[in-house]
C-alpha cells in the first residue's frame, strides 16, 4: 500500500475496518464526527453493521452487547462522550469481552470546546468507572501511528479480553498527514468458547458482569489483577530519542510528545542534552524505563497538554531521586516547540530542587502567560 | 379383560426453562411470565438460536432460569444490548426481559429509540407499579394515590408526576410491530399472555420491527398483600388504569392464528 493523505479520524476508522471490525456502535460529537461518517459511509457497504445510537450511554451498551457475540466492535467519541460511557465501560470490564473505544480528546472539563487536549488521561488510565479495572489505554502522536495502533488495539483486546483505549488528542483526529494503510483483513470466521451467539448443539453461556457472592467477585477481581499483571510484563510499548547521552529528559505523550521532540531537536542544537520518551502505552505505564533514567539524568521535564495528570505517575516513579519539572498547556491549548525548548535551557541552567511540587512552581511561571484578559 | 392406560404427561417443566428452583417470592407472578416465555420458546424451537438479555431489578437472575444464550445488562439498558446483539447476530431471536423501573425510568431513552427504530427484538415488560428488589419505592408506574417507601403518603400526582403508560406510549411509535398489555393474574389472562408472546416472537422472526408485551404483574412482598390479595388489587387497581389490549398489531400479524 502506498502513502496517502488522510486525516486522522478517518485513518483510524479505515484502520478499524481493515482490521475486521464487524460492528461499530457511536454518536456524533466534535471532534471526532468523521470517524462516526466514515463508518456510516463503509460498513453498510461492506455488509457489516453501523448504528448511531441515541446516546454515548446506547452507543456504550450496544457495544457491550456485540462484544458479547466475540464479534471485532468499537465505539469512537469524545471526553464528554467517553464520561457518559463509563457506566458501560464498567460494566465491560467485568464481563470481561473485548472491545476498542476510540477517544479524541477535547478541552474540559464540562462542555469546556472541541480544542485538542489530553485531559482524559486520568479518566481512562486510572478508571472512571467503578470497580477495580484496568483498561490498556493508547496513545498516537502521528497519523499513521495511530493507524497501526488501532489494528494492534483489536488484537490485544481478544488477547486479554479486555478494554483496549486508543486516546488520540484533537491533534491526531483532525490533522492530515502522509500515512498508509494496512491491507484488509478477513473477518473471522471462528469464534471464542465464551461467546454468546445461540445454544446451538452446546450448553448455554451466560455473559455477566454480576458476582453476587463477596468470595466470587474478590476472586474476579483476583483474576482482572492478574490479567493486568500479565499486560504490565508484556505490553509496555513506548519510543525513545536521543536517550543514550541525555542529560535531561522529557516525558510527554501524543501531541505534547511530539511537540517536545521538535524542542529536544532545537535544545540539541544549542548544545543542550536532551532526550526524550514518549510512552505509547500509557497504560501499561513504561514505569521500568523511567526507572532506569532515574540514575542517568540530571532532571526530568514532563510536558502535557493537561494540568499534570501523568506528572502524578511520572513521580510516582522517581521517588524524589532527581528533580522533576512539569510544564503543562489546559483547556484545548496547545505547547508550541519555543515554550518546552525555554523550559529544557532553563533546567539546564537553573538548579532545581529535589523536593517541593513541581505543579506549584509551574503554575507560578506559567502564571504570566496565560492570555487573562482575552 | 384388563386394560391398560400408558401414562401420558400431561404437564411438565418446559425444556426451555432449567432444573433451578426460582428465588421469586411467594405470590410473584414474575414465576408465570417465565414459564410462558419458555412453553412459547420450546413451541417455536428457537431456544437454540434465543439469547436473552436480564435486567437489574428482581428478575437480575433470569438468566439462571431459561436455558438458552444470555448476557445481563445495566440498568435500563438492555433494550441497547439486545439491539447490539441483533445487529451482529440478525438471525437470532432477541429478547429483552425488564421490569417497570429499569424499562419505564432509568431505561427510558433505550426503549423509546429501540421501538422507534424498529429494532427486530422482542421486549417482556413486567410492570407490578412498584420497585421490588430495592424493596418497594415508588416506580414510574406506581399508581397515584398508592403508598410505597418513596411514596409515603401515597403518590401525590402534583408533585410526583403521573405513571406511565408504555405500551400505549410505545405503540405510537412506526417503528413498532406488535405491541399490546397482557396481565397475569388469572387463567384466562395467562392464557391470552401466551398468546401474545408468541406473537411477539412471531413479529420478530418476520422482521415486522419492535415488539412488546406489558405483563400487569403482582408484587404481595412490597405491596405488602397476600398473595390473593395482591391478585384481586391487580384487577381492582391496575387494570383500570392500564387498561389490557392491542395497541399496535402490524397488518402481517393479523392473518396468524396461534
Amino acid at each position: 500500500m502506498a502513502k496517502e493523505l488522510l486525516k486522522g479520524n478517518i485513518a483510524m476508522a479505515e484502520a478499524a475496518i481493515r482490521a475486521g471490525l464487524e460492528g461499530y456502535f457511536g454518536y456524533p460529537i466534535t471532534p471526532q464526527t468523521e470517524l462516526l461518517e466514515w463508518m456510516a459511509e463503509r460498513m453498510p457497504a461492506l455488509g457489516r453493521a453501523f448504528l448511531q445510537a441515541e446516546s454515548e450511554v446506547a452507543a456504550i451498551n450496544m457495544l457491550y452487547g456485540a462484544a458479547c457475540t466475540g464479534a471485532r466492535v468499537m465505539t469512537s467519541s469524545s471526553s464528554p462522550g467517553i464520561s457518559l460511557m463509563m457506566e458501560g465501560i464498567s460494566y465491560i470490564a467485568g464481563t470481561e469481552v473485548p472491545v476498542v473505544i476510540i477517544d479524541v480528546v477535547r478541552g474540559g472539563p464540562g462542555l469546556g470546546n472541541i480544542a485538542p487536549s489530553q485531559g482524559d488521561y486520568d479518566q481512562i488510565v486510572h478508571g472512571g468507572g467503578h470497580g477495580d479495572y484496568h483498561p490498556i489505554v493508547l496513545a498516537p502522536a502521528s497519523v499513521q501511528e495511530a493507524i497501526d495502533l488501532v489494528v494492534l488495539a483489536f488484537d490485544l483486546a481478544e488477547k486479554y479480553r479486555t478494554i483496549v483505549f486508543v486516546m488520540a488528542d484533537g491533534n491526531i483526529g483532525q490533522m492530515m498527514e502522509p500515512a498508509e494503510l494496512p491491507p484488509m483483513r478477513p473477518i473471522k470466521s471462528e469464534y471464542p468458547d465464551w461467546a454468546v451467539r445461540g445454544a446451538m448443539g452446546r450448553e448455554r453461556r451466560i455473559l455477566s458482569s454480576i458476582y453476587i457472592d463477596p468470595k466470587d467477585e474478590e476472586v474476579t477481581n483476583y483474576r482482572l489483577m492478574q490479567v493486568w499483571n500479565q499486560i504490565q510484563a508484556n505490553e509496555v510499548r513506548y519510543r525513545e530519542y536521543f536517550l543514550d547521552d541525555a542529560e535531561y529528559v522529557v516525558i510527554g505523550f501524543g501531541t505534547a510528545g511530539r511537540i517536545a521532540l521538535s524542542a529536544a531537536r532545537m535544545a540539541r542544537a544549542e548544545g543542550i542534552k536532551v532526550g526524550l520518551l514518549r510512552p505509547i502505552t500509557l497504560s501499561p505505564f513504561p514505569a521500568p524505563q523511567i526507572e532506569s533514567l532515574v540514575s542517568r539524568v540530571k532532571g526530568i521535564l514532563v510536558v502535557e497538554m493537561n494540568a499534570g495528570q501523568m506528572l502524578n505517575d511520572v513521580q510516582k516513579v522517581v521517588k524524589g531521586r532527581v528533580p522533576v519539572e512539569f510544564y503543562g498547556r489546559m483547556g484545548g491549548m496547545v505547547p508550541f516547540p519555543d515554550e518546552i525548548l525555554a523550559e529544557m535551557r532553563r533546567m539546564s541552567q537553573e538548579v532545581i530542587p529535589l523536593d517541593g511540587d513541581p505543579r506549584q512552581r509551574w503554575m507560578k511561571r506559567f502564571a504570566p502567560v496565560i492570555h487573562w484578559n482575552n | 379383560m384388563e386394560t391398560t392406560l400408558a401414562a401420558q404427561i400431561v404437564y411438565q417443566r418446559p425444556q426451555s426453562l432449567t432444573e433451578a428452583a426460582m428465588h421469586y417470592c411467594p405470590g410473584c407472578t414474575h414465576g408465570i411470565a417465565h414459564r410462558l416465555i419458555a412453553e412459547v420458546m420450546d413451541e417455536m424451537s428457537i431456544r437454540e438460536r434465543a439469547i436473552g438479555v436480564a435486567p437489574v431489578g428482581c428478575s437480575v437472575f433470569a438468566y439462571n432460569y431459561f436455558d438458552c444464550d444470555f448476557v445481563e445488562a445495566a440498568h435500563g439498558r438492555a433494550p441497547a444490548m439486545a439491539t447490539g446483539i441483533k445487529r451482529l447476530l440478525p438471525d437470532r431471536v432477541v429478547f429483552t426481559y425488564q421490569g417497570d423501573g429499569d424499562l419505564a425510568s432509568i431505561g427510558m431513552g433505550e426503549i423509546v429509540h429501540a421501538a422507534g427504530r424498529g429494532e427486530n427484538i422482542s421486549v417482556f415488560f413486567i410492570n407490578n407499579a412498584i420497585y421490588g428488589m430495592t424493596s418497594g419505592q415508588m416506580a414510574p408506574t406506581t399508581l397515584p394515590g398508592q403508598k410505597t417507601t418513596s411514596s409515603p403518603r401515597g403518590r401525590d400526582v402534583e408533585t410526583m408526576g403521573y405513571p406511565l403508560r408504555m405500551a400505549e406510549l410505545l405503540s405510537n411509535l412506526d417503528g413498532a410491530g406488535y405491541v399490546v398489555r397482557r396481565s397475569l393474574h388469572d387463567p384466562k389472562n395467562i392464557r391470552m399472555a401466551k398468546k401474545a408472546i408468541r406473537l411477539a416472537f412471531e413479529t420478530q422472526l418476520r422482521g415486522l420491527g419492535f415488539s412488546m408485551v406489558e405483563l400487569l404483574s403482582t408484587c404481595s412482598t412490597n405491596w405488602g398483600l397476600s398473595p390473593l390479595e395482591s391478585l384481586k388489587w391487580l384487577e381492582e387497581h391496575m387494570i383500570p388504569y392500564y387498561p389490557i389490549g392491542d395497541f399496535k398489531v402490524a397488518e402481517a400479524l393479523k392473518e396468524i392464528k396461534v
